[in-house]
């Protein structure tokens, strides 16, 4: 009997400490994608995107085919832009570990520089969304207005405090805390993966600075009310009312009616 | 004393000033008697009885703060821009109910704290009555004499539920928008008054500009009344009734026992009081509720990714999301001679909530009608004692929150990494078959339970010390209990199936016989208390095994 | 039956049948002896319970100072940050939470320490007891007869019938809660005006959009033209006419008979309503082109005319057929050619007449 019942305790454990590493894991990745602060450089040599063409055909090649012309296994770059390229690569993205419904977010593999060369070779291929401008990305512009694009055009899938939120069949839009403003920028003109092009034509220039204005306001802001429980709207605050509200006030009824020694 | 019973007698001249007060209403209301009726009523303590009293005091917390929050709360639809003093939302268009709420949180001191501790309390009122009504259930306290006092419950549920749904809409934000748009939606899918119902509701076309001034006078007036009615009666039910307590020696169904009211228990009620308010305070303080300034205001246009109800309206929408629309290329809505039949709206919305509220209000009924048992019970079951009701009560609760985990599906997708899809999949086939899976998993655990305690007043309990026996044996020592803790385990009834019995005119009619089905299903599965004769058996043997397994096979009549 | 240890004080109707008779029962020992808590013997003991009691009702006195202070220490000016606010409302919360916890804790602990704790029993009694019954039947029937309702059937019948009816002016009087339905439901903005063919804008600034302007993979969030110009009933119309733009390959949209010229080059137009409850379909997979519902998942193919491919929606969404002005702009051709967002009961009419 007590040996059964000690043995059935080991998979329980099992799993608190995966949790236990999947928890220290994603700490480390937040702390490691908000390190990347990003710096505007849009001027490229000739020589970045020769250097940008080895790494491409020694790390890229596989998916996207000699001349980034893609292949079954991923799409073609040409004219995709550098933006993109320094989106996909800058987060994380690109290169992917393996096929799935959506890319995750995990520590950049380039550095800095091959990034730059990378973007560069890409931008030579064809014309496309370029490396956003500084003054854009300043966080300058008007927040309310900003979030007024925002709920309109974003908030249906990252989640009115940016939150991030599902789609369909395990694909999902992130959260955008602790995302670089250039990044942020590069994912609206590029439309990574699913989500879709938002171009000049639509939110011009001034509104992407206003939305990127809004969302580093939030998240500078933080909750007034205090934790923000994920920011994740009434499933959160009910799961918390159940298990941390009543479970305090059921700890007080107990010792309430127990017997004093 | 005699004052009262002789009239020559001198009055009663009070010494003090405090004295000659009391003395002066006493006179004129007749306090004394009450206090000599009610100031030593006894109370049974358990921290399960304690749930009722939570609603009571979340319900006190809510009209506390909410009357603060109505002195600054304007309910008009009327447009403005917002000038207060929270930047992303500056200039704003917008309407005066949400204008007014966000000056609430920003530029009212305490302004913030109340409205969270006001939303907080509303979930936690919601989940106490639950609670508390769950425990009534599992215990078989809605048995006579308080059928009644359990439908009063039920509905005080209902209502608390409206109470949350109104006040969760009158920010007038993106969020609560776009709630008001959903139940705007399944009212128009009623069968023919349904698009009248909507523009009643909303005064014309969806959204219009009454409904926030409508949905705020049934918050802050008829909802808040109704509640207090209802509360007066259970209450005064409850004293009818007096308090059930568990089973245990020295309890049966002609006494109560337990603390009196003065002083002992009305401390801890009263401290009680104190503790929720705290716990509440404590979570408005450090906890963010209905971050209204996040959702911006309603229009029409955006909507935000999670958007869901406040958790007790959440069955219902996660039963919407889990009914398909269309199953292959059949349409699910139909139109029949003209008119439109949306099932795939009105299924989903009316069923489920339809059947769990109505088997709620009747249960007290149909188990009476089935055991036929018409005699008061003041002593509860502890629910491994009433196995078949334990797992009709854990079927309906697994089935309540399969549909409300379904409400959370789009996070439960994100959070733990699996398509949306699926986890649609999954809880459309749990709806089926998590009922039942439960029902049989809580009926076989109830009786291992019951078993567990047979074993245990038949041969007290393992103290996990092995002793090696001379002749090599090896046996775990058992402890025998005392008497007390022995009755504890055995003072319960245990039915047997009730036959069909022959009406007045000596007939066997259809209905008698499928009630003795009922009985049948209800009772079969039984493992009786232990007897004294087989506690003198067991003791015969001592600490051999066989006499349990013996009185076992002979007392369960398992299938 | 039962006399003692099942002790119910009203046997009324059927009994059942208890699974073993009596005589096979434990009987009840009674309540067990009462034990003694450590501030009964101990006069130390209840002195420091007495002392943590008086602690628990200072630290409430702490709590409510703590308030106070925050409240009025704290101001809330024009300029103030979040973190001000962040900080006052936790200040509040701690302090109600020490001055509440303080007391409830106090007397708690004091009923529980200090008072006595003698568990005591007391007697129920029958809730109704057959004495009451016959004297309530007696004044019943006195009532009764005294009234003389029974041998005056007429005035009975009256009284009924007035009270019965009584209640429908109460009723009646709400019948000017809204309008009657009428087809407004309908009908959009979106139906040309003078015959002027109303512009596609932005939203939120109603700017008109030119066809160049939308590239392939990207979403509009549409409004129709004059929308932010309207004074009264604004939110009315834009609740019905939010239309979601997307531009896809021309070969990948699959037009049914009589929609092919409803689509420009590619360039699609959809009602951003759910045709289950309403909520605004606005998730634009621009890969997979699939539109999703954010409030219950409803998923609508763009490839298949947003017929619906997961989810509680039975309906495709209601394309806005769109064309090009001589400007370049894109502006609708006329208003849906169906009603908008969920279904009613008078859908089916409506859409009878807008087609006919």
């Amino acid at each position: 009997m007590k040996a059964l019942s000690q043995k059935r305790r080991h998979p329980l454990a099992a799993i608190a400490l995966l949790l236990m590493g999947l928890l220290v894991t994603g700490g480390l990745y937040a702390v490691a994608t908000t390190v990347n602060q990003a710096k505007a450089t849009t001027s490229f040599s000739a020589n970045d995107a020769e250097e940008g063409g080895k790494l491409f055909a020694a790390n890229c090649a596989t998916c996207h085919g000699m001349g980034a012309s893609g292949s079954q296994d991923g799409p073609s770059l040409v004219g995709v832009g550098a933006a993109a390229v320094d989106f996909q690569v800058g987060t994380g993205r690109m290169p992917m570990q393996m096929n799935g419904p959506q890319a995750y977010k995990k520590p950049a593999q380039f550095n800095e520089e091959q990034t730059h060369q990378l973007s560069a070779y890409v931008a030579s291929l064809g014309p496309g969304p370029s490396i956003p401008e500084a003054h854009v990305l300043d966080g300058q512009g008007d927040a309310a207005n900003g979030g007024e694009l925002f709920r309109v055009n974003c908030a249906m899938c990252h989640n009115a405090a940016a939150a991030g939120g599902a789609l369909t069949r395990g694909k999902f839009a992130p959260a955008l805390s602790g995302v670089s403003e250039k990044h942020i920028y590069e994912a609206m003109v590029t439309g990574p993966q699913n989500m879709p092009v938002f171009s000049d034509s639509n939110v011009g220039p001034e509104g992407k600075r206003d939305i990127i204005t809004f969302l580093k306001q939030i998240e500078a802001n933080g909750s007034p009310g205090g934790a923000d429980l994920g920011a994740l709207g009434p499933v959160s605050e009910g799961l918390f009312v159940w298990i941390a509200g009543l479970g305090v006030i059921i700890a007080f009824t107990i010792w309430l009616t127990s017997r004093t020694s | 004393m005699s004052a009262t019973s002789t009239p020559s007698a001198p009055a009663f001249v009070a010494k003090t000033k405090g004295g000659r007060i009391t003395n002066f209403v006493d006179e004129r209301v007749g306090g004394s008697g009450m206090l000599r009726e009610f100031g030593r009523k006894v109370f049974p303590d358990h921290w399960s009885f304690m749930f009722g009293e939570v609603a009571l005091y979340s319900f006190v917390i809510l009209l506390l703060s909410g009357t603060f929050l109505t002195f600054f709360f304007d309910p008009s639809m009327a447009e403005t821009h917002y000038q207060g003093s929270y930047t992303p939302l500056k200039n704003v268009e917008m309407s005066v109910a949400y204008s007014s709420s966000l000056d609430i949180s920003f530029d009212v001191r305490g302004g913030l704290f109340m409205r969270q501790v006001h939303h907080w309390s509303a979930l936690l009122f919601v989940a106490s009555v639950s609670v508390h009504m769950l425990r009534v259930f599992f215990t078989g306290a809605f048995r006579k004499p308080r059928e009644m006092n359990w439908v009063v419950g039920s509905v005080l549920l209902i209502l608390s539920m409206a109470a949350g749904f109104t006040g969760y809409s009158l920010p007038d934000d993106l969020l609560s928008g776009n709630g008001l748009r959903i139940i705007d939606g399944v009212i128009k899918s009623i069968p023919v008054i349904g698009t009248y119902i909507s523009f009643f509701l909303f005064g014309g076309e969806f959204p219009g500009t009454m409904v926030i001034g409508r949905l705020y006078m049934l918050h802050i007036l008829l909802v808040p009344a109704l509640i207090l009615l209802m509360i007066v009666m259970h209450l005064f039910m409850v004293v009818v009734h007096k308090h059930t307590q568990y089973p245990g020696p020295g309890r049966n169904d002609g006494n109560v026992v337990g603390y009196p009211l003065g002083p002992v228990y009305a401390a801890k009620a009263g401290g009680f009081f104190f503790i929720v308010f705290g716990v509440v305070a404590l979570m408005a303080g450090f906890f963010t509720i209905n971050p209204i300034w996040n959702y911006g205001p309603y229009d029409p246009s955006p909507v935000s990714a999670g958007t869901q109800p406040d958790w007790y309206i959440g069955f219902v929408d996660g039963a919407l999301r889990l009914m398909p629309g269309t199953i292959g290329n059949w349409s699910v809505e139909q139109v029949w001679f003209g008119q439109v039949f949306s099932f795939n709206v009105l299924l989903p919305a009316l069923v489920p909530a339809g059947i769990l509220f109505t088997v709620m209000f009747m249960y007290p009924w149909i188990e009476r009608w089935i055991t036929k048992d018409g005699r008061e019970h003041h002593v509860l079951d502890r629910p491994r004692n009433a196995p078949t009701r334990t797992a009709i009560g854990m079927a309906g609760f697994v089935w309540y929150c399969v549909m409300w985990a379904a409400a959370g599906s789009d996070l439960i997708a994100t959070h733990f990494h699996v398509s949306l899809n699926d986890v649609t999949y999954w809880l459309r086939a749990l709806f089926f078959i998590g009922p039942v899976i439960a029902f049989i998993v809580t009926k076989r655990v109830a009786l291992a339970l019951q078993r567990k305690d047979r074993e245990i007043a038949l041969h007290g309990r393992e103290t996990g010390r092995i002793v090696r026996l001379p002749h090599g044996e090896f046996i775990e020592v058992h402890a025998p209990l005392d008497e007390y803790k022995r009755y504890k385990l055995v003072g319960f009834e245990s039915p047997s199936p009730l036959p069909a019995e022959p009406n007045a005119n000596g007939v066997v009619d259809k209905k008698e016989k499928r009630r003795a089905k009922l009985s049948q299903w209800f009772f079969e599965d039984r493992v009786a208390p232990a007897t004294p004769a087989e506690l003198e058996a067991a003791h015969g043997h001592h600490g051999a095994h066989e006499a349990i397994e013996s009185g076992d096979t002979q007392k369960t009549l398992s299938r | 039956m039962g006399n003692h240890s099942d002790g119910s004080p009203n046997h009324s109707g059927t009994v059942a049948r208890a699974g073993q008779n009596e005589v096979e029962k434990f009987q009840d020992p009674g309540l067990p002896p009462h034990r003694l808590r450590l501030a009964d013997t101990d006069p130390k003991a209840a002195k420091r319970a007495e002392r943590q009691v008086a602690l628990l009702f200072g630290t409430s006195v702490v709590g409510t100072l703590i308030f106070l202070v925050a409240y009025f220490a704290i101001d809330l000016g024009d300029d103030t940050g979040i973190a001000t606010i962040r900080l006052q409302n936790m200040l509040l919360g701690l302090g109600t939470a020490f001055a509440m916890l303080g007391i409830g804790t106090g007397i708690v602990h004091w009923a529980k320490a200090l008072m006595p704790d003698h568990e005591v029993s007391e007697e129920r009694h029958a809730i109704r007891t057959e004495e009451d019954r016959q004297a309530a039947v007696r004044i019943v029937d006195d009532i009764a007869e005294e009234t003389g309702i029974k041998r005056r059937p007429l005035i009975r019948n009256t009284l009924l019938g007035a009270v019965a009816l009584a209640p429908l002016p109460a009723l009646a009087i709400f019948g000017d809660l809204g309008p009657r339905p009428d087809n407004t439901l309908a009908h959009t903005m979106w139906a040309p005006q003078d015959g002027k063919l109303k512009r596609l804008t932005r939203d939120p600034d109603g700017t008109p959009i030119k066809a160049a302007d939308v590239t392939i993979g990207s979403a509009f969030h549409v409004i129709p033209d004059g929308l932010n110009e309207l004074h009264e009933g604004k939110l009315n119309e834009k609740a019905k006419s939010v239309v979601l733009l997307m531009r896809l390959n021309p070969e990948e949209l699959h037009p049914s008979p009589g929609r092919e010229d409803w689509a420009y080059n590619g360039i699609v137009a959809y009602s951003k309503i759910c045709t289950h409850v309403g909520c605004p379909v606005a998730l634009y997979e621009q890969q997979t082109h699939h539109l999703l519902c954010p409030c219950h998942q409803s998923t609508f193919d763009l490839t298949q005319q947003c017929k619906v491919i997961f989810g509680p929606a039975s309906r495709p969404l209601p394309q806005l057929p769109i064309a090009v002005d001589s400007e370049g702009y894109l502006v609708a051709t006329s208003d849906f050619h169906e009603p908008v967002g969920p279904s009613y009961w008078e859908r089916e009419q409506h859409v009878r007449n807008i087609n006919a």
